[in-house]
Order: structure tokens, then sequence, then C-alpha cells
């Protein structure tokens, strides 16, 4: 099975975010890089598939600029076989990404597309559903378990109040949830290996897409700020104040 | 031009007050846009959902019937909704960021090849959209080109709309699905039971985290602390993760967005994907033995203490609170 994983480069969630005086964007300068967690977690899920059918290729995309080879890199040293780099410095909405990502899609030919379910940077949670709808595919989004029998594919999803199992045939989308596995680490040998596989960079002015934003952030604001409260000292003062001061018991 | 076409999710036979929050949020935006607010309800059968919907005060209900509605499926609904957009003519397509909204509106904007903005908390006088990014940590100001743009909005950050005077006129549409494009299948929705009052909904939150060690904790200790304060269980991630409670219980920016009144956190260390999904409740209080952990930082009322104490003791506490 040929499996397209696209991934994105967003700061580590355990950075400390904090927005530019000018509300221009984020303070970059101590911000640690690597691939949204939720894109590891489909990495993970591809290379499980290839291991268990014994056959396949994983191919890595990303829309982005050139400091996102590093995360590829470490997507190839997972054991993704190639990578492909859609080079642009214009900052897109996911309406351009998902088109570039669907021209990528009709020019490599996948069995299935798998996406992380959200970018915890932009926190959209849109690219993989706009995907699916422009390729005409089905879409299997928040996926906690994936199985296939032949080209048939059932997928647990988390939604509101349980589990939802929907089934499709392939050619299809899915997106991850946290609960689908647990990421491998890159090894060293597969760090080596890396370096010599294949990453291509295909300008994205040469895919004939359109790339005008529709969708423009005006500014950042920091939220307002929670005032920290106080300490109580037992049980007894939690309950009492949650009554008679806070009233809300 | 400015009408807005509000997509009211149903669950069970009923509306969820998560979709009469997009009711209220849709009139706002229609009427800072100059246009109507129009309700829509997607279904194999849905006339008593339709005269339900009639009730909050909507310029017009649009029931949507077609077979391939019976259960939810994004490709069938997408096509649905994307057919009626364009015959109406309106400039926003607005939802509830839940489950259902996230899967579908996106899918949907692709088809009508409109922008779309996640989870809006606020909506400008300008028509400019406000949209937390970063788990929390900025407020995005949002504009958008094009006829049509679509919207989902976070449920805690708009109240329900409330039943109006007069019951708003109800048109039947059959919907316009192609079968043939229609390609996934329903096949079972596992539903976790519960008496307790929806998270999203509910008017006080307890939520367990990695302190409580196991599933057996949940129930022993920290479910009759719920039950006693009438409260919704949640969780953080950990505790979902380590398979304690079932997953739709996880609060936090991947998870759910809860904005209680009450809001108590036991044995949760708060970090900042947490947060995100808890910081906007009115009161927050927190009970961690760990007297340098984040939560509280957040917190208005802070207790360090072993929860394996103070739970049960809470528990009489507020027995006796409730005797008295
Ligand atoms: C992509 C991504 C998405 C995420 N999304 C979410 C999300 O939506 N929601 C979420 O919650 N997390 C999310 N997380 C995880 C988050 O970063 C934290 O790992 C998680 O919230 C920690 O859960 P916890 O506080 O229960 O566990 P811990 O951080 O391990 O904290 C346990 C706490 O319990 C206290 N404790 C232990 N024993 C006792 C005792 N006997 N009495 C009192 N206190 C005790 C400890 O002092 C500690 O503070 C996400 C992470 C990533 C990378
Ligand atoms: N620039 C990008 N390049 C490659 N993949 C992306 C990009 N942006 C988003 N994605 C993919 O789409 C998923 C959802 O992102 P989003 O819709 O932005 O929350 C991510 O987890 C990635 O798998």
């Amino acid at each position: 099975m040929k499996i397209l994983v696209p991934v994105k480069r967003v700061p580590d969630p355990a950075t400390t975010i904090r927005v530019l005086p000018d509300g221009s964007g984020i303070a970059t300068d101590n911000v640690k890089w690597v691939i949204n967690p939720f894109d590891e977690i489909a990495i993970e899920e591809a290379l499980r598939i290839k291991e268990k059918q014994g056959s396949g290729e994983v191919v890595l995309a990303a829309v982005g600029q050139q400091s996102w080879q590093e995360q590829l890199r470490t997507g190839l040293a997972m054991g993704a076989d190639r990578a492909l780099l859609v080079r642009t410095d214009a900052a897109l909405d996911t309406l351009a990404i998902a088109r570039l990502l669907a021209k990528l899609a009709e020019d490599q030919k996948p069995d299935i597309i798998i996406l992380g379910k959200q970018a915890i940077d932009d926190d959209s949670n849109q690219v993989g559903q706009m995907l699916a709808e422009m390729l005409g595919w089905p879409q299997a989004t928040f996926a906690s378990k994936v199985e296939f029998q032949d080209r048939k594919c059932t997928v647990v999803r988390e939604v509101d109040g349980g589990l939802e199992t929907i089934g499709f045939d392939l050619p299809a989308i899915v997106t991850t949830d946290l609960r689908l596995n647990e990421p491998r680490y890159a090894s060293l040998p597969g760090i080596m290996k890396a370096r010599k596989k294949e990453l291509k960079e295909i300008p994205a002015e040469s895919l004939g897409v359109d790339l005008t934003p529709k969708l423009k952030i005006k500014k950042l604001d920091p939220p307002p700020k929670r005032q920290a409260g106080r300490k109580v000292a037992s049980v007894e003062e939690l309950v009492q104040v949650l009554h008679n001061e806070a009233k809300v018991i | 031009m400015g009408d807005v076409l509000v997509f009211a999710e149903h669950q069970q036979g009923k509306f969820p007050k998560s979709s009469l929050t997009a009711i209220l949020a849709g009139q706002e935006l229609a009427q800072k846009r100059g246009g109507k607010a129009v309700a829509v309800v997607a279904s194999d059968n849905p006339d008593s959902l339709a005269s339900e919907l009639a009730k909050y005060g909507c310029a017009k209900v649009v029931a949507l019937a077609h077979p391939a509605l019976k259960n939810y499926l994004a490709d069938a609904h997408a096509q649905a909704l994307a057919a009626l957009v364009k015959s109406s003519g309106a400039e926003y397509v607005l939802a509830t960021a839940t489950a259902m909204g996230k899967d579908l509106m996106p899918r949907l904007a692709a088809r009508l090849g409109a922008p779309m903005a996640s989870e809006i908390v606020a909506i400008n006088e300008d028509g400019t959209l406000i949209r937390p990014m970063y788990a929390g940590n900025a407020l995005a100001t949002i504009e958008m080109d094009g006829p049509v743009k679509v919207v989902t909005v976070r449920a805690t950050a708009f109240d329900a709309a409330k039943p109006a005077d007069s019951p708003a006129p109800v048109e039947k549409v059959n919907a316009e699905i192609d079968g043939a494009s229609a390609r996934m299948q329903f096949v079972a929705f596992n539903q976790t039971k519960s008496d307790r009052p929806q998270l999203i909904e509910a008017r006080i939150v307890v939520s367990g985290g990695r302190g409580l060690k196991s599933g057996d904790n949940f129930k022993t200790v920290l479910e009759p602390l719920v039950d006693e304060m009438g409260a919704a269980m949640g969780a953080s991630r950990a505790a979902v993760d380590a398979g304690f409670v079932p997953n739709d219980l996880q609060v936090g920016q991947t998870g759910k967005v809860v904005a209680p009144e009450l809001y108590v956190a036991v044995g949760i260390s708060g970090a900042i994907q947490h947060l995100a999904g808890m910081k906007d409740s009115k009161v927050i209080a927190a009970i961690n033995k760990d007297e340098e952990a984040p939560i509280f930082s957040v917190a208005d009322y802070g207790l360090v203490a072993d929860l394996f104490k103070a739970v049960p003791e809470m528990v009489q506490e507020v027995k006796k609170l409730k005797q008295s």
C-alpha cells in the first residue's frame, strides 16, 4: 500500500508561546521546532501498516519553508521512505494547503493519506477534511483504530459521547487522534539512513494552484490573564469558600 | 447578503445545548452583517425536529430530508448542505465545533471553495472574528474574503438561544445527494453510558488526572465527589491515555473545552494543553499534593493535599453543607 503522510512543522508543545508586542505573530527566538505531534502519530500508523503488510511505501509531504526539511528528515529517520517539500515562504490558508496536497495526491496516487487531526499551532482541524472533499474520497477523522481487509478500511473514531465505527473503500483520508498509537523515536541507524533518502523540493508556484489566502490573520493578542487565587488550609475551608465566597455550591 | 445558515446538530432526536449556542451565535453574526439567520436540520425524517427548531427565533427553518441523512456521514451531509448554501445565497454557514461540526464543516468549506474559521469565541462589530490559536496562548483576529464563509463556534463562548414568541416558518427541502459519490458507511456507535450531566453543558465539572492512579480510583474516590456535587466528570489526557476513563471525557486543547461555573481539578498538574480546555471556567478549585503544580497559577482556590485523603473528606463536607 502506498501511504502519503502530510507533515507540519510546529513549535514544541512544551514551549511557552508569547505574542509579539505588535501583534504580528509569536516570538520565535526560544522556540524549538518539531513535527506536529498528531503527524508523528500519522507517520507511526503508516509505518505500522507497511510493516504489517510486508510491503508498501510511506511518503511524507510538507508545504512550507526550507527549514521544514529538518522535520522531514526526522520523519525519514523514523522510517518513512521518501519526502516531498512543496516550497513556499508565503502565508497560506488551509484551503491553499489542501489544494497543494491534492495536487501531490493526484500525482503520487496513494491508497491512503493519513494526516494529523489538528496542527497544534493554528488549531484549525481542517486540512484532512478539505483534502478528502477535493479528492472526492471518504474521510475518517479522529481515528483511534484503523483496520484493513483488502481494499476495505474500518476506522473507530473518537466522537462526542463514545466511539463511532465507519467503513469505506480505499482510497481514503484518515486523521489521527491521540490514542491511535505511541510514535517511535528515530534510532541512530535510522538517522544515518535518513541522510541518503530522497527529499525532493517542488516550488509551490509550479503546481498551478491559486495560493491567494481567503483567510487572513489581522493580528494576534495575548489572552486575558487569569488572576492566581489563594491557597486554602483544609478541605473544610475549601468547601466553605466555594459556598460562602464564590457561591458556586 | 449577510444571511447566515446555522447547521443544528441533533442527537437522539433532540437538540443539545451546543446546537442552541450555534443558533444564538448565528443570530448575532447575521445581525452584525445585516442579514438574517436561517436554521437547518438534516435527517431522513426531519419533520418533528424542524418544528422543535422553529421555536428558537430564526427567520426560517429549513428541513433537509433524504434517506442518506439517516446517520451522520461527512460526505452526504456536505453535499446536501453545499447545495442548500448555493441555492439560498447565504454569506455564512455556521455550526458548533463539536466532533460532528469539526468533521463536517471543513469538508463543506472545500466543496464551496470557501475559507473557514474554526472555533471562534467572539464576533466583532465589523464582522471580523476572534479565535484562539496555540492552545489559547494567542487570540487571532480573522478576516475572510469571498462570497461564502464557513465558521464553527466554541460552545462555551456563546449563550444558548431561548424560545421566541412565535415559531419560525418551516420549509422542507429534498436534499440533493448523489448516492454514487456518497462512499462512506456507518457501522456502529458505541455510546459511553452515563447518567451524569454532559461535560460541556454542566454547571460543575470535577476532573481527575494521573494523580488518581487507576480507573478503579476514579470510581471509588472521584465519582462519589462528582455525584455528591451533581457534577459532570472530566479528565486529563494522561488519565484517558492510561485507560482510566473513556476518551470523550478529555478536557483540553485537543479534547473538550469547558467553562462551567465551578471546575475542580483533582490530581492534575495543569499542563498548558489542559488549561486550554478549562481556564475560562468562572471559578477554579484545585487539589494537588505538589504546591508548585502549574494548576495553582489559574486556580482561585488551591488545596495542597493528598487527594486520597482530601477527596473523601470533601464528599463528607459537601454532604454536611447540603444537610444544613
Ligand atoms: C499534542 C498534545 C495534545 C495534548 N492535549 C491534551 C488535552 O487536550 N488535555 C490534557 O489534559 N492534556 C493534553 N496533553 C497532555 C499534557 O501535556 C499533559 O501531559 C497532561 O495534561 C498531564 O495530565 P495530568 O495532569 O493528569 O498528569 P501529570 O502531569 O502527571 O500530573 C499528575 C498530577 O497529580 C498530582 N498527584 C499525584 N498523586 C497525587 C495525590 N496522591 N494527591 C494529590 N495530587 C497528586 C501530581 O502532583 C501531579 O501534579 C496534550 C499533549 C500533547 C503533546
Ligand atoms: N503546511 C502543511 N504541510 C503539510 N501538512 C500540513 C500542513 N498544514 C497542515 N497539514 C496537515 O494537516 C493536518 C491538520 O492541520 P490543520 O488543519 O492546520 O489543523 C496536520 O496535522 C498535517 O497533517
